[in-house]
């Protein structure tokens, strides 16, 4: 992963970055010309076909990005600045793996169950706080969920087996 | 005046008391949301939204739009105590606000900060109440080739205005563009850019996007910073802030030409954020202190503050006339309006009276109720920033969550906000703007049907757009947008000729 193994807080440099989401953006631009192209994007004798106004979008974005991919690739100086250190890597790792799990598990036993877990893990693996102090919170922040949504406003929520098991 | 009497009218709407009460919900929220980073206008009246679907469209609007100055207000509170920008239309007030919490003088800071934003956003809606009638009345004339027009004239704004590499600006922007035409096609009924998925044969929600683009991302930017909050305590009474409404009055130029830019801001879509930077550059050279600015200076507040509430309120101006919203959480508001059923535009004015002018009448009382609710609760919302991140993050992250599944009722959704928030985090990274993302991604649509019925009209014939004089114009003026970081630097080479003394004049 880190080129620069000796300067320790290297993970990517900007320039690297910038020519990765350019590149992107440029598969997204070829893609979107494509499917646009394959139901038509020309004139028809009633007007415009439906991939007429996107096709012309993606091709912008073609030229746009290439033209960002092309600067970025010809700047050899400055450029090498790391995009995000190491350490501010690992604390929005920290955050972002948890929620993707937390947005996987809401899909298995709903809404209220997985927040409860997140909160409760996320406060005492990052925050270190003792039991006593997650708990309240962890409870707390569901139930009122719970009750806003399913009681007052009544919009249903994902929930899981244990809510169906309680009659809801 | 027929403005006048029509505003009458809107403050009858609001008579009904439960308007009333969801105007200071709205405020309170709006404030919360303000404080909590990962929370702003733009997502926070997102994850709101489906909430209000219940509700009529007037005390819906009174309270999402309260919402979003309760927000306004709300992001001066953190960038003065904690010099952490709530929203980002408020990184210009933590130049001098900060520093002024740092010699004890938060309260007087605050009490301008909150002073500005209520004479900022007062300007704006003076400019909304009896333009927007006009405007309005003038929009009905417009052919789909004007609509078109105006939304190339608010797209080529951004290439114009934004700080960032125009290329990185259009690539967002069409990027925007792009995923609003993923889905049916309404005119034809073809499925475009589905590659034969049924959950992408709904499209992309740019609800769901905002709440991922601003909030998701938001927190990841957060983390970066470390999980710290050191905040200066506030003290604010009614001493502190009669004595800071006494001194006022003698920067009313500042205060002035701050609410002028703001508005101007507003309405071509530059948005809060530039406005605030460019006033406060505007006060630091035209202020006989300009060279103590940076170190506590009450114009350094008042300046940035004044411009962002008068750019976040006028910038309702264009969607309520135009359905062109002028800022990410104008948008949004919008986005509320068609789902309410209301098309906003032009005959808004005449179809919906009660809608409109009870709005507008709204914005008033909702200042006056905003600037009564942060006087008095600030010791409250700082408290609240003192509660640790490692608390605040699950808690808003979830609260994301809910917010894009009741959207659609789609689990899918809560996964695609979690990527709109990767891509959030690495566009703020490599300054992409998400604001011309989010605006195309909400107009797309619109902007699509306008111009291919301008092209159906004309038989493919671009010239239509300069058909007339008024569409002529308009197109002119966007293209120059479009083009201005390319003449500006031609400008500046010209500019600096005469001075070597190679050609004198042009």
């Amino acid at each position: 992963m880190t080129p620069h193994p000796e300067q320790g807080e290297h993970t990517v440099s900007n320039r690297a970055m910038e020519l990765v989401v350019s590149g992107l953006f440029i598969v997204a631009s070829v893609l979107v010309m494509y499917d646009n192209w394959r139901i038509g994007a020309r004139w028809m004798e009633d007007g415009p076909q439906a991939g007429y106004f996107p096709f012309y979008i993606g091709l912008i974005m073609l030229v746009a990005s290439t033209v960002t991919f092309a600067t970025n690739l010809a700047a050899t100086a400055g450029g090498s600045a790391s995009f995000v250190d190491r350490s501010q890597l690992k604390q929005v790792l920290q955050v972002l793996v948890p929620t993707i799990i937390f947005v996987i598990l809401i899909g298995f036993i709903g809404i209220y169950f997985a927040a409860a877990i997140f909160i409760a893990f996320f406060m005492s693996w990052l925050g270190k706080y003792p039991f006593y102090t997650i708990a309240p919170v962890a409870i707390a922040v569901p139930l009122f969920l719970f009750f806003m949504f399913e009681i007052w406003f009544l919009v249903p929520l994902p929930k899981g087996p244990v809510e169906t098991a309680l009659g809801y | 005046m027929e403005a006048l009497s029509s505003l009458i009218h809107g403050f009858g709407v609001l008579a009904d008391p439960m308007n009333i009460v969801y105007m200071f919900v709205g405020i309170f929220l709006g404030v919360l949301i303000g404080v909590l980073p990962g929370l702003g206008g733009a997502n926070g009246v997102a994850i709101l939204l489906p909430l209000t679907f219940s509700m009529s469209p007037v005390s819906a609007i009174i309270m999402l739009s309260s919402i979003y100055w309760g927000a306004l207000f709300g992001g001066a509170i953190t960038s003065i105590l904690f010099n952490i920008p709530g929203e980002p239309w408020s990184v210009a007030t933590t130049f001098d606000g900060y520093p002024m919490a740092q010699k004890g003088r938060a309260g007087e800071a605050l009490a301008t900060a909150f002073t500005g934003s209520f004479f900022g956003a007062f300007v704006a809606t003076l400019l909304l109440t009896f333009l927007a009638p006009l405007i309005a009345r003038f929009a009905l004339q417009f052919g789909p080739a004007e609509f078109f027009s105006v939304y190339l004239l608010t797209f080529c704004s951004f290439v114009g205005m934004g700080k960032e590499s125009p290329f990185k600006v259009i690539a967002a922007m069409m990027l925007g563009f792009a995923l609003a035409a993923v889905g049916l096609d309404t005119v034809t009924g073809q499925l475009r850019m589905t590659f034969g998925s049924t959950e992408l044969l709904r499209g992309f929600d740019f609800l769901v996007a905002v709440i991922g683009l601003f909030g998701v991302g938001e927190i990841l930017l957060t983390m970066e910073e470390g999980l710290a909050f050191k905040g200066k305590s506030a003290k604010i009474n009614m001493r502190v802030v009669i004595q800071t409404w006494k001194e006022l009055p003698q920067y009313w130029l500042t205060a002035m030409r701050s609410a002028i830019v703001g508005c101007w801001m507003g309405i071509t879509p530059g948005g809060a954020t530039p406005a605030s930077f460019m006033s406060y550059g505007l006060a630091k050279r035209f202020s006989r202190n300009g060279a103590k600015f940076g170190t506590g200076e009450v114009e350094g507040v008042l300046a940035p503050e004044t411009a962002a509430h008068a750019a976040g309120t006028s910038a309702l101006l264009p969607m309520l006339t135009l359905g062109i919203p002028g800022s990410p959480t104008a948008a949004v508001l919008l986005g509320g309006l068609l789902i309410w059923g209301l098309q906003p535009g032009p005959l808004l004015f005449v179809e919906q009276k009660d809608f409109v002018w009870g709005l507008i009448a709204s914005i008033y009382l909702g200042n006056v109720a905003g600037l009564i609710v942060v006087l008095t609760t600030v010791p409250l919302f700082a408290a609240i920033l003192r509660i640790p991140f490692s608390i605040i993050a699950p808690i808003i992250l979830v609260i994301c969550a809910v917010g894009a599944y009741t959207v659609h009722n789609a689990l899918l959704d809560i996964s695609v906000m979690l990527v709109f928030g990767v891509i959030g985090y690495v566009f703020k990274k490599l300054g992409y703007p998400l604001a011309p993302l989010v605006l195309a991604l909400v107009l797309g649509d619109m902007a699509e049907s306008s111009f291919r019925q301008a092209m159906l009209v004309s038989q493919g014939n671009v010239g239509i757009f300069w058909s007339n004089p008024l569409v002529a114009t308009i197109v002119t003026l966007a293209l120059l947008m479009l083009f201005w970081p390319i003449l500006s630097t031609l400008w500046g080479k010209v500019g600096r000729r005469p001075a070597a003394g190679v050609s004198p004049g042009q």
